[in-house]
């Protein structure tokens, strides 16, 4: 019988593993960037954005991006989106904060109720996990566009939250255990307890981020969700259960959506129903310009988290110079059409 | 005027990791059909999208009529009077056919709007002079590929082109449709229209062409008059040694029956269908362009629900109504649309893969990437496939290779009853040999493997017994034995010759 093969050494291949200067200046421009904008920021202000009270201050900002982000990259990859966010932040920061009052003060949502901190901190999470597993069943039982299905949530939550405060007051007067998830250290300074070592908000920045690393490239969930973005039907057809994977992937950016909300409220002591309005666009434009396409199938985690210190770093900055906050709206408007320039460039066919 | 009208002299052409193009060269005439041969990934299609303007060429020269041409873009190409059917489709499926075919080169009323009407009615009219029957107003993505593909070929042919390259134009049609577009092309032909034919079939090759150049990894290996080549001649220069049988049919011992449906119904296409197949078995399934072959498995697969019919695996009956319950009870489907339902093309080969097989490539979820990566390469190995490494996107790999790593994809989850709808489509004679060599193989194994098939010679080659498809009904089943070309398709045909009786 004939015995085919082909010859496998003479290909037209050439070193394969050859260092691609130009692959790697793609891979890490956003790096570059990062730090460019943070050397002209440090010209700019005279020292005073690099000051380290300062940098504390942006990286506890940025881990609220940056956490969101990271669920918003899950999303993205499979190509949909999450408009959501920001209102489920701001539902589960009040819902934590109503249960994390300490009991007496006038202005306490549930007189005579006092539950632990770690209640509160699971009724933020769950009204987070419930929320984005809404946005799931209507993006993947009802075939809704995630663009529509997440505004309606982006709606739905925020008036929740505005319910939930009734007179639209924020809820203050939290207990310290509570406030502590915010403004506490992984290990804290004995001797002056509102210093110390690794901020617990960027703890769990940095927690959150390699766990979905971890996910996204060592676990059978990430390649679906790669292979989701990358061709949906083909998807279906090598025998993964879309509708599980979609609804999963929204329901962790709503628990996460409600993460950044219990920590932001922690941070500040208080829980209002306006928190976390437009923080979709930072999140968004993080990811994106982090890497992740538009048009699924690619992403990576360490891109966003670079692009979340880009855009707290380029907040921060423009707060320091005094831009007015309009501006910096168009600003980071322009910052996502760039971002999305390029991403179009880099992976449309290439020739 | 000079003899040619295309003169490419020294084209090279590199990608990241990859040199397509080593120095080629390439000589069309009026009138004659130049058929461009050569394995997978020897840089025809790359070739070919450098004559179009698609992609621009790192060195070389083009000649158009004796003249320098310089283009950036495919309307360059167009522009210069070229034409080219794509391998892999390109239409955008929202718009409709006629749309399609004037993408770019708009129709307009004399106020200057675009019109649809005046499209539709101008597309109807190259349908009719071509005897194509498929309304133009029809989106594309409601079109089967076969459709999609002579909408194309419409396109190509529309423009009254000087040069049409035909890049597999043939490889999603059956044997009808081939034979409607080699009198296309004799017509063309007489016109003056250089043409350019690109196919895996050795015998379109010997029936249309006039001359025909090979190419091998890259570089230009020969061009010589059809006349005076022969199939040994041409498969030697293209694989670069000899290839004794085509279809290596290995006997495999039938076993129990391992498949068994009845009563399939779905829409217009699949009508009270039943079929079963043995452990050991290779079951063809012929029939005509839109007859409903792919229908009938893909709806066993469960890609579509069935309104009714019972499927058995094993003598049990299961629940089919998403592909995945499919791969549980041990079936694996090759589809027949690579592009639509098969290649996730921005993510690597080794990815698109393992993608079905990730059960038994994880431990709670966490990847072995180990134990992947030493199956994809023996994939790799096996199949011959041409790529730089398995992190290549599989958009970057040739047609042919692109099917061979949807075919590992399916051979990995390590199925009880393969199905493949056209097995070897885009795949070069070598690799198909190949290919055709693993399916007897896997049958010795005690798989079922059920095969779809446009071309005569490989059902007839490979198939233990033939079942027939027409309009949705299955007509007719021959043994190996009483299979021929002449009894299969008077089946295939057997309501369309009573329509017209
Ligand atoms: N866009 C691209 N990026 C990187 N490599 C490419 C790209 N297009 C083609 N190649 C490589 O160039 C080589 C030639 O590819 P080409 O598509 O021309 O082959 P082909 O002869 O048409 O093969 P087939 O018969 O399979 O269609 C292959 O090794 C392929 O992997
Ligand atoms: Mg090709």
């Amino acid at each position: 019988m004939s015995k085919v093969t082909t010859n496998t050494e003479s290909l037209p291949v050439v070193a394969s593993k050859k260092f691609d200067i130009g692959h790697f200046a793609r891979t890490y421009m956003i790096v570059g960037v990062l730090i460019l904008f943070v050397a002209a920021l440090a010209i700019l202000t005279q020292g005073n954005s690099i000051d380290p009270r300062n940098l504390v201050n942006v990286i506890r900002q940025v881990s609220a991006i940056g956490i969101i982000g990271v669920g918003m990259t899950f999303v993205i990859i499979t190509l949909g989106i999450d408009l959501s966010v920001g209102s489920i932040l701001g539902l589960s920061a009040v819902v934590a904060a109503s249960l994390a009052q300490v009991p007496g003060g006038s202005l306490v949502k549930f007189q005579g109720v006092d539950v632990p901190v770690w209640v509160a901190v699971f009724a933020g999470l769950a009204v987070g996990a419930l929320a984005g597993f809404t946005n799931g069943i209507l993006i993947a039982k009802f075939r809704l566009a995630p663009f529509i299905a997440t505004l309606g949530m982006m709606s739905i939550a925020r008036g929740l939250a505005y319910i939930y405060t009734g007179d639209g007051r924020p809820f203050s007067g939290l207990k310290p255990e509570f406030n502590a998830l915010g403004q506490g250290y992984l290990i804290p300074n004995a001797k002056v307890p509102e210093n110390g070592l690794f901020p617990l908000p960027v703890v769990l920045f940095i927690a959150v981020a390699l766990i979905a690393t971890f996910v996204l490239s060592f676990t059978k969930f990430g390649r679906y969700t790669y292979a989701i973005g990358g061709n949906e039907v083909a998807a279906r057809v090598s025998g993964i259960r879309i509708p599980r994977v979609t609804i999963i992937i929204y329901t962790i950016s709503g628990v996460l959506a409600a993460l950044a909300g219990v920590l932001w409220a922690a941070r500040i002591g208080s829980g209002n129903s306006t928190l976390g309005q437009g923080i979709e666009l930072d999140a968004i434009t993080a990811v994106i310009v982090g890497g992740t396409s538009f048009k699924g199938g690619i992403g990576k985690i360490w891109g966003t988290v670079v692009g979340a210190l880009l855009i707290g770093t380029i907040n921060n900055g423009l707060d320091l110079l005094n831009v007015s906050p309009f501006l910096q709206i168009v600003v980071k408007g322009c910052i996502i059409i760039i971002a999305i320039i390029i991403d179009e460039r880099k992976n449309s066919k290439k020739a | 005027m000079g003899e040619y009208i295309v003169e490419m002299k020294g084209i090279t052409k590199r990608f990241p990791g990859v040199l397509a193009l080593n120095n080629v060269q390439l000589n069309l005439r009026p009138g004659l059909v130049h058929s461009l041969m050569g394995e997978n990934g020897a840089g025809k299609s790359t070739l070919m999208k450098i004559l179009a303007g698609v992609y621009t060429l790192d060195e070389g020269q083009i000649l158009l009529n004796e003249k320098p041409v310089k283009m950036s873009g495919p309307l360059d190409g167009l522009a210069n009077g070229i034409s080219m059917i794509h391998q892999e489709l390109m239409f955008i499926p929202e718009l409709s056919a006629a749309e399609n075919i004037y993408l770019g080169r708009e129709l307009r009323t004399k106020a200057g709007l675009v019109s649809k009407k005046l499209m539709i009615e101008a597309t109807q009219k190259i349908f009719d002079r071509w005897n194509i029957n498929i309304d133009p107003s029809a989106q594309m993505k409601t079109m089967s590929v076969a459709q999609a593909q002579m909408v194309e070929i419409a396109k190509a042919i529309a423009f009254n082109s000087k040069i049409i390259i035909m890049d597999e134009p043939t490889s999603a049609i059956t044997e009808r449709e081939v034979a409607r577009l080699h009198e296309m092309i004799r017509d063309l032909r007489k016109a003056g229209t250089a043409i350019v034919y690109i196919t895996h079939k050795m015998d379109e090759v010997f029936a249309i062409s006039d001359e025909v150049t090979v190419f091998r990894d890259g570089t230009w290996v020969a061009t010589e008059k059809a006349s005076k080549m022969d199939r040994d001649k041409l498969i030697s220069l293209m694989v670069g040694r000899e290839l004794n049988q085509l279809f290596p049919k290995v006997e495999a011992e039938i076993g129990e029956v391992i498949l068994e449906v009845e009563g399939l119904n779905r829409g217009r296409l699949v009508k009270d269908v039943s079929f079963t197949v043995r452990r050991g078995e290779i079951l063809g399934f012929a029939g005509l362009m839109g007859s409903g072959r792919s229908e009938v498995l893909e709806t066993v697969f469960g890609i579509y629900p069935s309104e009714s019919g019972t499927i058995k695996v094993k003598g049990k009956e299961v629940k089919i109504r998403e592909p995945h319950q499919a791969i549980s009870a041990g079936l694996g489907l090759l589809t027949e649309d690579r592009k639509k339902t098969g290649i996730m093309g921005v993510l690597s080969v080794r990815d698109n893969m393992s993608v079905a097989a990730l059960d038994r490539f994880s431990v709670m979820g966490v990847l072995r990437r180990p134990m992947i990566d030493r199956e994809c390469e023996d994939q790799r190995q096996a199949l011959a496939l041409k790529t730089p490494s398995l992190e290549q996107q599989i958009q970057n790999l040739s047609g042919g290779n692109q099917q061979k790593v949807l075919l590992s994809r399916w051979l990995l989850t390590d199925p009880d009853i393969l199905i493949i709808d056209e097995p070897t489509r885009g795949i070069d004679v070598g690799a198909k040999s190949e290919i055709h060599r693993l399916m007897g193989e896997l049958a010795k194994q005690g798989k079922a493997i059920i095969m779809v098939s446009s071309e005569m010679p490989e059902i007839l080659g490979m198939s233990d017994r033939v079942v027939v498809m027409c309009e949705g009904h299955l007509v007719g089943e021959v043994s190996r034995k009483e299979a021929t070309q002449e009894k299969i398709m008077e089946l295939a045909t057997r309501f369309a010759d009573e329509a017209v009786a």
